[in-house]
């Protein structure tokens, strides 16, 4: 069966490593000098232009930031990070500023265009007619430290809507900024959200109004260029009463041999009867076939469902990043509240996920849905770290859970490890979790039937992960259909 | 004329244990042929490496298929070609609807043969035509790939995707385990309605009930890894009043 062992080969050799978004854009960038210290602080709030107050709160967060640890808690191993061995800022040059996308620099439109994102004012622009009634998506793109792009900045101002990057936010908008920056995940949250508050350079920030429906999908792209270069980005949502919005975030990098660091915070508010939909495709570089490189996603995110009626949605798909930490959680505060959360967290070669979510019942009533899927393959580990708990006061506080995980291959691992607390007599909480293999019966089944090796893991991940691709908007669910497939090349052999 | 298939002096062997010590038998075109024989004789095995199933070692002989060697080629390879194997025990598929994989099926296979893919009317047309024709109602083809279906269900579901992939050579796995009169009444329906004079079935079972409903040319039995004897459709009635006792001692 040479033909077989020749295809096992070929296989092996492309893996992990075929990431196909492992170019690197070269442009001149502007940098902070290396290292962290109270004067990178300062550069970085210099270089936004920002008011004292904002500098206050950074400065505030370094020095807490100073006396904390890094956590260990987590299912993850990695090298000591030198956090003075980092650039926390990086811009690309020539930096001004930008009044519309034909002012960007070219190489970096270039670089969006191969990723596929849809910069799409760049077609209305050039006259290109769309079909009626097709979804249009409103873009932020953010490379390295900084925003370059938001698209349909008018329009989305006609509805009332603010989508804008958040430094320009804290200069334009800073009575709101004020007032929600850093209550849902405070500044002393934990040792990353915390480095982040301090150094976080840019991100989106979307308000909407009271009773606005959002009359697009807002979408941001996160890409880290440079070498040895943090990205701290920072996301605030806010919909006001009555409003709702849907948010698509994708991400990648270049590969690189060393570990780059990325420590997001993204923080979500929802007032009575709003709905915020925030849906992720990760797809930072994942290191290659033996482990080396790839980003380091150290994420902070939380919603908080402040009113009552009010409703936060998670929607993830982790493919990427060598290590990814990550619990989008929901604080149900107001009565009548639901959080929901669905995942799917695939990891391959030498990839490293613990993910998951927190649920926390305070408000009455409240409702609570877990679906998360877990997929380890090649040498990886994969770990659901879930946390659902209820307050005395959140009186018939109700949560479902269902964690499954599929394994591929013998060489690795899935873990699930669920934290439950009731702590009223009248709450249900419901948890299920499976485990299963792709079986050589199933797998041989399918190529009986014509599909190849590929084609049938496709399939059955596919059919695995169903019910949480469905909760992805359109053009993201096609998008991460392939994703799936692509991150899982070469898991059979 | 080439034959269909040809399996020559074939030697399988699973881990250290040789199971197939040198079988022989030549199918032709339009014929029907069933094996039968006690448990371990070898029959499944011998699907399964006609088939391609990973975990068996060819150590000697060739299986022939349409005068190409067919132990080169990869699984799905062979399906495109038109080898199809009928299960046993169809495994079930969470997630992926029986409709969704019958088209991504049917889609790999012509590809493969270089040919273009279904349209969506056309396959559902073709898929509705032959669903009715065996008794499956659309509602199942919605469903999960076997999930929740009856015995009688996948087997259906099995006779449906031979006849959407035409396939020239046909494997039936013990296809009568697990079902009722009725239930086998409808798939061997399904079988014969497809019995034409290019396409050849290897019927393998214990009971000579499956071959009254799908009538076979000629009859092997197989003991300890050999065909130990061939002969007419009558050889299966002789089987059921007289045992495979006598074969196993011929075998040793």
């Amino acid at each position: 069966m040479a033909a077989v062992q020749e295809t096992v080969d070929r296989v092996r050799q492309i893996d992990v490593d075929q990431y196909r978004y492992g170019f690197e854009t070269i442009i001149e960038s502007e940098k902070a000098p290396k290292g962290l210290s109270e004067d990178t602080v300062r550069y970085i709030s210099a270089k936004k232009n920002e008011p004292a107050w904002m500098l206050e709160w950074r400065l505030e967060a370094y020095r807490r930031w100073l006396t904390m640890e890094e956590p260990k808690w987590a299912r993850v191993e990695y090298p000591k990070i030198d956090f003075q061995d980092l650039y926390y800022y990086s811009a690309p040059k020539p930096k001004k500023t930008i009044g519309s996308i034909d002012e960007i620099d070219p190489e970096i439109l270039e670089t969006y265009k191969k990723l596929g994102i849809p910069l799409r004012e760049i077609e209305a622009l050039e006259g290109v007619v769309r079909p009626e009634g097709e979804r249009r998506i409103a873009v932020d793109a953010v490379f390295d430290s900084v925003s370059v792009a938001t698209t349909f900045q008018k329009e989305l101002k006609q509805a009332g809507v603010i989508f804008m990057p958040i430094s320009e936010a804290i200069r334009e908008h800073p009575d709101l900024v004020k007032q929600y920056l850093g209550t849902v995940v405070p500044t002393s949250d934990n040792f990353y959200a915390t480095l982040n508050s301090a150094v976080f350079s840019d991100g989106s920030f979307v308000y909407v109004p009271p009773g606005v429906r959002c009359p697009m999908e807002l979408s941001t792209y996160f890409r880290i260029n440079e070498r040895n270069t943090g990205q701290f980005e920072r996301t605030l949502i806010i919909a006001d009463k009555g409003a709702y919005v849907s948010y698509l975030e994708g991400c990648t990098a270049p590969q690189r041999d060393e570990n780059q660091l990325h420590a997001a915070v993204v923080e979500l508010v929802t007032h009575d009867d709003a709905e915020i939909k925030y849906s992720t495709v990760q797809n930072w570089y994942p290191g290659n076939s033996e482990g080396k490189g790839g980003i380091y996603n150290f994420v902070t995110k939380r919603g908080d469902c402040r009113g009552d009626r009010s409703k936060i949605s998670w929607t993830q798909v982790e493919t990427g990043s060598a290590i990814t930490w990550k619990y989008p959680s929901c604080i149900l505060r107001g009565d009548n509240s639901r959080g929901e959360f669905y995942s799917i967290a695939i990891s391959n070669g030498y990839q490293q996920v613990d993910s998951g979510t927190k649920m926390i019942h305070l408000g009455k009533n409240t409702t609570s849905r877990i679906i998360s899927k877990g997929i380890a393959a090649g040498k990886s580990q994969n770990t659901y770290r879930g946390l659902v708990t209820a307050h005395r006061k959140a009186t018939n506080a109700r949560n479902f859970t269902a964690c499954d995980s599929l394994l591929i291959g013998d060489q690795c691992g899935a873990h699930t490890v669920p934290y439950i607390e009731a702590k009223n007599a009248s709450t249900l909480f419901e948890h299920e979790a499976t485990t299963s293999k792709i079986s050589e019966d199933v797998l041989f089944y399918c190529v009986q039937r014509g599909l190849s090796q590929e084609e049938a893991v496709g399939l059955v991940v596919n059919g695995f992960v169903k019910d949480v691709l469905q909760q992805l908007p359109m053009e993201f669910a096609v998008e991460a259909q392939k994703l799936i497939s692509i991150s899982l090349e070469g898991s059979v052999g | 004329m080439t034959a269909l298939l040809e399996v020559k002096d074939l030697q399988v062997r699973v881990e250290d244990r040789e199971i197939l010590h040198g079988l022989t038998m030549t199918v032709n075109g339009g014929e029907v042929h069933a094996i039968m024989g006690p448990n371990g004789s070898g029959k499944s095995t011998l699907s399964h490496v006609i088939a391609g199933k990973p975990g068996y070692e060819v150590t000697g002989g060739e299986i022939l298929f349409k005068g190409e060697d067919l132990l080169e080629m990869e699984p799905d390879e062979r399906a495109a070609k038109g080898v199809f194997l009928a299960f046993q025990y169809p495994v079930e598929i969470p997630g992926v609807t029986t409709m969704n994989f019958l088209r991504t099926a049917v889609n790999a296979q012509r590809k493969a043969r270089g040919e273009s893919e279904y349209l969506v009317p056309d396959f559902l047309r073709k898929v509705r035509e032959v669903a009715a024709s065996l008794n499956i109602p659309m509602d199942m083809l919605k469903r999960g790939v076997n999930v929740g279906f009856s015995g009688g269900e996948k087997k259906r579901n099995e006779v449906l995707q031979m006849a959407l992939f035409q396939p020239s050579l046909c494997i039936l796995d013990e296809m009568d385990s697990g079902l009722d009169i009725d239930a086998l009444r409808v798939a061997a329906d399904g079988v014969n309605a497809l019995r034409s004079p290019d396409r050849a079935m290897v019927v393998i079972t214990h009971y000579q009930r499956l071959l009254n409903y799908i009538v076979p040319d000629h009859v092997h039995v197989m003991s300890k890894g050999r065909v130990v004897k061939s002969g007419g459709k009558e050889l299966a009635l002789e089987l059921e009043e007289s045992g495979y006792a006598q074969y196993e001692d011929a075998a040793a």
